[in-house]
């Protein structure tokens, strides 16, 4: 098997255009990735048209003024603006694809929403227009400006809240406020119940006075207690729900580590299946395969062969595929013994699934061909989402998942890269598995096919 | 150079026995059998489909005969397929030391040498095999044939892709195997490499072995004109329902 090897990294050394493109790729693919990853989104294009004059933004709960317009420069800071000067032009802009959404502010809000948070009428809207061409896109902005008005929501719930609540102290305790640019005196619940009792305290024993004074008392008490609950049950439902997160499966993998995962074993893949099978093939292309296995080797050692040299290619690029995008993502180095044996046993797995498939093919590039042509659905049927699908076929797609290297070793490098669980040994056994089950295919299909 | 005329033929190089095969049912070789005497130029020659490619893979060893037997084992015989079976992005001595390794060669290197002074290539040693002419691939593919020196060579038409004289060198180089103890097999379609160089003729038809003997022997088992061996050979397989 040496003098093989040595000949296959001889054959490869003489084809830099094969061996460039299988180190470019990974190496493409991990930068984009990369850069990917550590990019903020971009922020979408959103015509604004504000209905709303200058100045007429405010407006007034209790004794305080609200300024609405000052939340729309909230979302004005997440989109890319683009002003416009009515509501026809906004949705030009989208027609015209130079907006992906326009939101229109009407003149009338301010006093909808004061009309709602004061008499509890009326029906504040914001228009929003989406472009429907990219519904990715169209998600995306759909979101995104939903978050920020519902962000303006809760600004205008919680200083109504605030109002209320300050509003309420005053009524208790008494304080100034300001009516019609008058400072008035406002005496509170608490002060009008001592000075009653004052008041009940000097009257003389038979007052006919003492019997109201006192129910005047007795319903200060009862007020004063019923609005010192009042005070923090109204700050409760100003605040928003704390969400407490229980992971129940153990640590779950960071996002970027599993689309880091998912680049590196999509490279694995089609370098070790694409390498695996082309070489299988270049011995039946240069008619050395008869000559080979008359004695000098058996099919077994051969097919052995490519699937070690695949895998061990694979390994190398993909394991400096993953240095590199650990320059932009979080990936454990503590584990990287782990990493290495993680892709080695992934290399063999799609090396022998490489090797199985060359084995049918007698040219170089139909076994590239046909390698490919497996990859892309291997790769696809194993990262569809599990709630993506009904349960019937989920199954289905989690059985053929199952027969192929793809899952398993995902499996092994996200858990190689992040400690995650379910852990590494069993899609390490796995692997193994279908490297032999590969391997035994291969082999007869060497023995079916090798004569054409 | 050496011809049918001044072969010395000698003891027993190989022998086969009631050899059959088939493929789907399909007979491609039935009971054939023969025996190639050492320093022997054997031709064997038949109409497309007779058996000669099946019959030289089994000598071979590179399919397992049905029925039948061989008295040498395929380790100690020498194959030459039809089309070069190297690697072309290797060089002319890498391909010879890869193969003078994977045989298990006590002196590999010492083989790759003789090789290459053999097959006249010293100066072509570093170059790649895909570079060079057809008539000095198939020299080196004869070449790594011979590696291992085997008393008997299988050549499965070796001049088939040259031009004349590529295939004037070629037969010298044959030649030269034979003075040197070598006994040689070869399948082919031209009748004139037969006439001029063969000692003997194995003549397949439909997978049975029709005749055997000189290409005289052939001629005048007809009848024919003794210089036309090619009518002869047509004659004969017509006489026989082929």
């Amino acid at each position: 098997m040496r003098w093989l090897l040595i000949k296959d990294l001889q054959i490869l050394r003489r084809s830099p255009l094969l061996v460039g493109l299988l180190i470019v790729y990974p190496i493409a693919i991990a930068l984009m990735i990369g850069l990917a990853l550590s990019s903020p989104p971009g922020k979408p294009k959103v015509a604004f048209y504000d209905q709303v004059p200058p100045g007429q933004g405010k407006i007034r709960i209790g004794n305080q003024q609200l300024n609405v317009a000052g939340y729309a420069s909230d979302l004005l800071s997440s989109i890319q603006p683009i002003k416009v000067h009515s509501q026809a032009q906004a949705i030009a802009a989208v027609r015209d694809g130079r907006a992906l959404a326009a939101v229109v502010i009407p003149a009338a809000l301010p006093q909808e929403i004061q009309s709602l948070v004061t008499q509890g009428v009326g029906r504040p809207t914001v228009q929003l227009y989406l472009n429907t061409r990219n519904p990715l896109e169209r998600q995306f902005v759909d979101q995104d400006i939903s978050a920020r008005i519902n962000q303006v929501e809760q600004a205008v719930s919680k200083q109504v809240l605030r109002v209320a609540v300050s509003d309420l102290q005053e009524v208790l305790n008494g304080g100034t406020v300001q009516v019609l640019g008058q400072h008035v005196q406002l005496l509170g619940l608490r002060n009008a119940r001592t000075i009653v009792e004052g008041t009940l305290a000097s009257l003389p024993a038979g007052s006919p006075l003492r019997v109201a004074l006192r129910q005047v008392v007795g319903f200060a008490n009862l007020a004063i207690q019923g609005l010192g609950f009042a005070s923090p049950v109204l700050g409760s439902i100003g605040s928003p729900l704390t969400v407490d997160e229980t992971q129940l499966a153990g640590r779950t993998t960071p996002t970027a580590a599993y689309a880091a995962a998912i680049a590196v074993i999509v490279s694995l893949m089609f370098v070790t299946m694409l390498l695996a099978a082309g070489m299988l093939a270049v011995e039946r292309s240069e008619n050395a395969y008869a000559r080979l296995v008359r004695g000098l080797v058996t099919p077994a050692e051969l097919l052995s062969e490519k699937i070690v040299l695949a895998g061990g290619c694979a390994t190398a690029v993909t394991v400096v595929m993953a240095a590199c995008v650990s320059l932009f993502v979080h990936l454990d180095w503590a584990r990287f013994e782990l990493w290495v044996v993680a892709l080695a046993l992934g290399g063999l797995a799609f090396g022998a699934l490489g090797v199985a498939i060359g084995a049918v093919a007698r040219e170089v590039s139909a076994a590239s061909l046909m390698a490919f042509l497996v990859s892309l659905p291997v790769a696809f049927i194993a990262l569809v989402p599990g709630n993506a699908v009904s349960g019937a076929l989920r199954t289905v797609l989690d059985a053929i998942a199952f027969l192929f290297p793809f899952k398993p070793a995902l499996q092994a490098i996200s858990s190689a890269f992040s400690g995650t669980a379910p852990g590494i040994g069993l899609p390490l056994v796995h692997l193994a598995v279908l490297a032999l089950v590969f391997g035994g295919l291969a082999t007869v299909a060497m023995r079916r096919f090798a004569g054409r | 150079m050496s011809t049918a005329a001044s072969a010395k033929p000698q003891a027993t190089a190989l022998g086969a026995r009631s050899l059959a095969k088939s493929f789907g049912g399909r007979p491609a070789l039935r009971n054939v059998s023969f025996e190639l005497r050492a320093r022997e130029l054997v031709a064997i020659v038949g109409p497309n489909g007779a058996g000669k490619t099946t019959l030289l893979s089994i000598l071979a060893g590179v399919l397992a005969p049905d029925d039948g037997e061989l008295d040498r084992p395929a380790g100690e015989i020498g194959w030459v397929p039809q089309q070069p079976a190297l690697y072309s992005k290797l060089s002319v001595a890498e391909n010879l030391r890869l193969f003078a390794r994977l045989e298990r060669l006590a002196d590999p290197e010492a083989a790759v040498k003789r090789m290459l002074a053999q097959t006249g290539l010293q100066a072509r040693a570093d170059e790649e095999v895909g570079r060079l002419s057809g008539g000095n691939r198939q020299r080196v593919n004869i070449a790594i044939g011979l590696l291992a020196a085997p008393p008997v060579l299988l050549l499965d038409e070796p001049s088939a892709s040259l031009d004349p004289r590529q295939r004037e060198r070629l037969w010298e180089f044959i030649s030269e195997l034979i003075d040197g103890g070598t006994t040689v097999v070869f399948s082919t379609h031209n009748v004139a490499e037969v006439e001029r160089y063969a000692n003997r003729v194995l003549l397949l038809a439909d997978g049975e072995l029709l005749f055997t003997g000189t290409p005289a022997q052939l001629e005048q088992a007809v009848g024919g004109d003794p210089r036309d061996l090619e009518a002869a050979l047509v004659d004969f397989l017509h006489q026989r329902g082929h």
